[in-house]
């Protein structure tokens, strides 16, 4: 049975550069990392010295405040390096991977027959919950938490994001091996929602609530989705999932192997010919970014899409969680009279001598400039036309910069993840950091209430 | 080395120093900025504060030409008589005109934008923020909403006060409760309120030559309505296309709804408000047309004449269509939620045709019906917000809060809602 979601609200940020639909293997990485700032909010315990020798899938260090749940290493070989920051915090774990990948084998569960107990203790032991996050605080999900729902967006809608349709072919039969085993952990309805029109491997999935989505973006984003489907309230805990992550976890649960192999999306107007790749979680960029080449000088590499990625660079490493890899020119340049002749090779939100309104389907090259200086919030009215969620966004953002936590819980903290406001944050006239306000707010609930 | 590379070495090197706000001031003026995104999303929107100001500012350029050539052909007029077979380009677009406004309407606009903006560059450098583009705007409104013969003197101490008291004290642009044009406006109301009102301030020359035998005089409709006559000798097309005597840029109703429709297309002003704004005049001057029509007041009373003045009319004289348009749309002091800027907007409306017809002393409602409604804005968001907030709160009834797996009962560490 599928339901239609249809978003009015929003904008499509189109760029130039999107992937093509062809797959490439890369080369393999000599050393592979774990960047730990992708676990927000975990304090790692390391379990393994440097040095050590791992195989792919053993444990490299647990969290501090549940010992139960390891962080494995998505290849074997040596760990060579502990990169560490301030105060020692560690930064990047590295490993020198092995010629001849070798596995921890995982005891393989009957799927038919275990209960939601045997399978979080697997998912928890095989490194896969990190996979997991939940709401509110867009954190990695507590294993104590028991789930209202799961929801699963395999509809990206973010500029040049991969599309999971094509990154997920023929996986079905990993798919609900997941989707199977996820089913028992909640008491509640697994909702996946994919494009209107798409041709998602997910239409034959069992065990799940399918739901077809519509309209510009953020109308993929799983916020926009839990929010019109069945929104967060206190008290209640969703988890969310990245479908590309549902692979790795039915590979593992079929095979008792942990893959950390996965189709990612190599964009941005900068590669010369950007299209899909399979690599490995943390494997070196610049093993597939000159395969594919780049034309600019100075460019912006993100890890992620444009509107929620991490900057790295071309020695950077593939993040945990990211499928898309984006890169862009840097627009560290001044423009004369910038702010006031017409424009019509960026994108805007209004009609003020700017023309993105007359073509739009035309495809954009941004760079990374602000076009503007940092100022106090002036505008009103502009951010609800691009946020289709149930929330004063202006209200929820100043509540979160004076730190209210009454007012951040009347107006929906708990409902949003900070990419939800990612694109009030790129229409933003008073160039304000949404994202990092609303991070910082969830952070600071968290830390009081949760 | 070019101008773009001598500035940016200029600024690098006075980065951190006291003065570094003011040349980057003038330096983002000439370049928009080298800042490249940070934190978050990595691409940003075109749209940036300056943009948006140079917006209005745009829409009030055709405001403030009209009111050069207005002010030329009061004075003349007033001297000479008004001419017979009226024709705009034989009697208004003339160049006598334009060269007697501009010589007495440029440097009100000077005085506004050299005060204003120095005390902004003044109190960034002291605080050590960046020059916000709030005044862009009020510069230029400034001059729009005084009488043409406002002495100069009088304008600086009222825009000094209005920027420090009005503006600065709260923080700023964007923190300000109080439109700070409007508060200018109110500051030389109250202060010298013999230059605002009378007969003798709208046309300019009258003031001096008051008491001689060249004396002449010009009154604005609304003034002549206010002492109890209630017939005028100016026709709609004259009222609505600004041959009247008035404030420097409120009289042509005709190029302010140009104006406006540009902001509304331009999505940089506020639709709602401006809609809500006409429709709450029209129901108050319905209203008192009514209460007229229903014999209700005698014809004898003081407020007949206004009274009696068709309701729609009311938008095409003074500074109503003017304070909609430009004024009660502020983003900063009205409300912020659409819900609210409709309520914000009827209200403004509404009381101001209300003001004019009540107010004995001034007759134009319209400057303290937005501030009056600057007060109330945060008020009418906070109910708006709680809707919002009930809705929730309602749907938390019903919510499933499952146990935790361990069995046992969460404890909130605090208890808040």
């Amino acid at each position: 049975m599928s339901r239609d979601i249809r978003i009015k609200k929003g904008l499509n940020i189109n760029l130039v550069g999107a992937a093509e639909k062809t797959l490439s293997k890369a080369v393999s990485s000599n050393v592979y990392a774990l960047n730990l700032d992708d676990f927000h909010g975990i304090t790692p315990k390391m379990l393994v010295k440097q040095g050590a020798e791992i195989k792919a899938g053993e444990p490299l260090f647990y969290n501090k405040s549940n010992e139960n749940m390891l962080f494995v290493s998505p290849v074997s070989g040596e760990l060579v390096e502990i990169v560490r920051g301030a105060r020692r915090r560690i930064l990047t774990l590295k490993i020198l991977a092995d010629k001849n990948q070798e596995y921890t084998e995982n005891q393989i569960l009957d799927l038919n027959a275990v209960d939601g107990g045997a399978v979080r203790d697997f998912l928890l032991k095989s490194g896969a919950w990190p996979f997991i996050k939940q709401r509110p605080y867009d954190i990695i999900a507590n294993p104590e938490s028991n789930p209202k729902a799961i929801f699963i967006s395999a509809y990206a809608t973010a500029p040049l994001a991969a599309d999971a349709d094509f990154a997920l072919q023929g996986k079905e039969v990993e798919l609900q091996a997941a989707i199977t085993a996820l089913g028992k952990l909640t008491p509640g309805k697994i909702h996946i929602s994919v494009g209107k029109s798409s041709n998602s491997p997910f239409a034959n999935i069992e065990g799940i609530t399918l739901h077809k989505v519509s309209g510009p973006h953020p109308s993929g984003l799983v916020g926009t989705q839990i929010n019109k489907i069945d929104p967060v309230n206190k008290g209640e805990v969703v988890w969310t999932l990245s479908p590309q992550d549902l692979v790795i976890i039915g590979e593992l649960l079929l095979t008792g192997k942990f893959n950390a192999e996965r189709t990612i999306a190599l964009a941005g107007s900068v590669v010369k010919s950007p299209k899909y790749y399979t690599t490995k979680i943390g494997a070196e960029i610049s093993t597939f970014l000159y395969a594919s080449g780049v034309n600019h000088e100075k460019f912006r590499l993100i890890n992620g899409d444009v509107l929620t990625g991490n900057k790295t660079h071309p020695e950077g490493y593939l993040g945990f969680y990211n499928n898309t890899v984006t890169a862009i020119p840097e627009g560290d340049d001044y423009e004369f009279f910038g702010w006031n002749k017409p424009v019509f090779n960026k994108i805007s939100s209004t009609r003020a001598l700017t023309f993105s309104w007359m073509q739009p389907n035309k495809k954009y090259d941004l760079d990374t400039n602000t076009n503007g200086e940092h100022r106090a919030f002036v505008v009103t009215g502009r951010y609800e036309e691009v946020f289709p969620l149930d929330i004063y966004p202006l209200q929820l953002l100043k509540a979160c910069m004076v730190k209210d936590l009454d007012e951040m819980e009347l107006l929906g903290l708990y409902e949003v993840a900070p990419e939800d406001f990612s694109l009030t944050e790129f229409i933003c006239t008073s160039k304000q950091p949404h994202q990092q306000i609303i991070r910082e707010g969830l952070d600071l609930l968290h830390q009081e209430i949760g | 080395m070019g101008l773009k590379e001598t500035l940016h070495q200029t600024k690098l090197k006075y980065q951190g120093k006291k003065m570094a706000p003011a040349f980057n001031a003038l330096h983002t003026f000439l370049y928009s900025p080298n800042e490249t995104t940070h934190s978050g999303g990595h691409v940003r929107a075109v749209d940036d504060l300056k943009r948006t100001m140079n917006t209005v500012i745009l829409a009030l350029v055709p405001c403030l030409l009209f009111g050069m050539f207005n002010a030329g052909y009061q004075h003349y007029s007033a001297i000479n008589g008004f001419p017979e077979n009226f024709s705009v380009m034989e009697h208004f677009i003339t160049w006598d005109n334009f060269w007697l406004g501009a010589i007495t309407i440029l440097p009100l606009v000077i005085v506004s934008y050299g005060v204003g903006l120095a005390i902004e560059f003044v109190f960034a450098v002291i605080k050590g923020h960046e020059v916000e583009e709030g005044y862009l705007v009020t510069g230029m409104l400034v001059p729009l909403i005084v009488p043409v013969d406002t002495p100069l003197w009088m304008l600086a101490i009222a825009v000094a006060f209005g920027v420090v008291i009005g503006k600065e004290v709260f923080g700023g642009t964007g923190m300000n409760i109080l439109n700070p044009a409007l508060t200018i406006r109110a500051f030389l109301f109250f202060a010298y309120p013999t230059w605002m009102s009378g007969d003798k301030v709208w046309v300019h020359g009258a003031v001096d030559r008051a008491g001689t035998a060249d004396a002449i005089s010009g009154e604005t409709i609304l003034g002549y309505l206010a002492q109890g006559n209630s017939d005028f000798s100016y026709s709609l097309s004259d009222m609505f296309f600004g041959f009247i005597p008035g404030s420097v840029g409120e009289t042509s109703t005709f190029l302010i709804l140009l104006g406006g429709l540009f902001l509304i297309f331009s999505k940089i002003a506020s639709w709602r408000i401006m809609l809500s704004a006409v429709l709450g005049s029209l129901a108050m001057g319905l209203i008192f047309n009514g209460v007229v029509q229903a014999g209700w007041i005698p014809e004898y009373s003081k407020f007949y004449g206004l009274m009696s003045f068709e309701f729609w009319q009311h938008l095409l004289v003074g500074g109503l269509a003017f304070g909609i348009v430009y004024m009660a749309t502020d983003p900063v002091t009205g409300s912020q939620t659409n819900k609210g800027k409709w309520i914000y907007g009827f209200l403004i409306g509404f009381m101001s045709v209300m003001i004019r017809v009540f107010n004995p002393g001034y007759p134009e409602g319209v400057f303290l019906a937005i501030l009056l409604l600057n007060v109330f804005a945060p008020t009418i968001d906070h109910y708006v917000v709680r809707g919002n907030v009930k809705r929730r709160m309602k749907r938390l009834k019903n919510a499933t809060i499952l146990p935790k797996v361990s069995g046992e009962v969460e404890e909130l560490k605090t208890e808040t809602v």
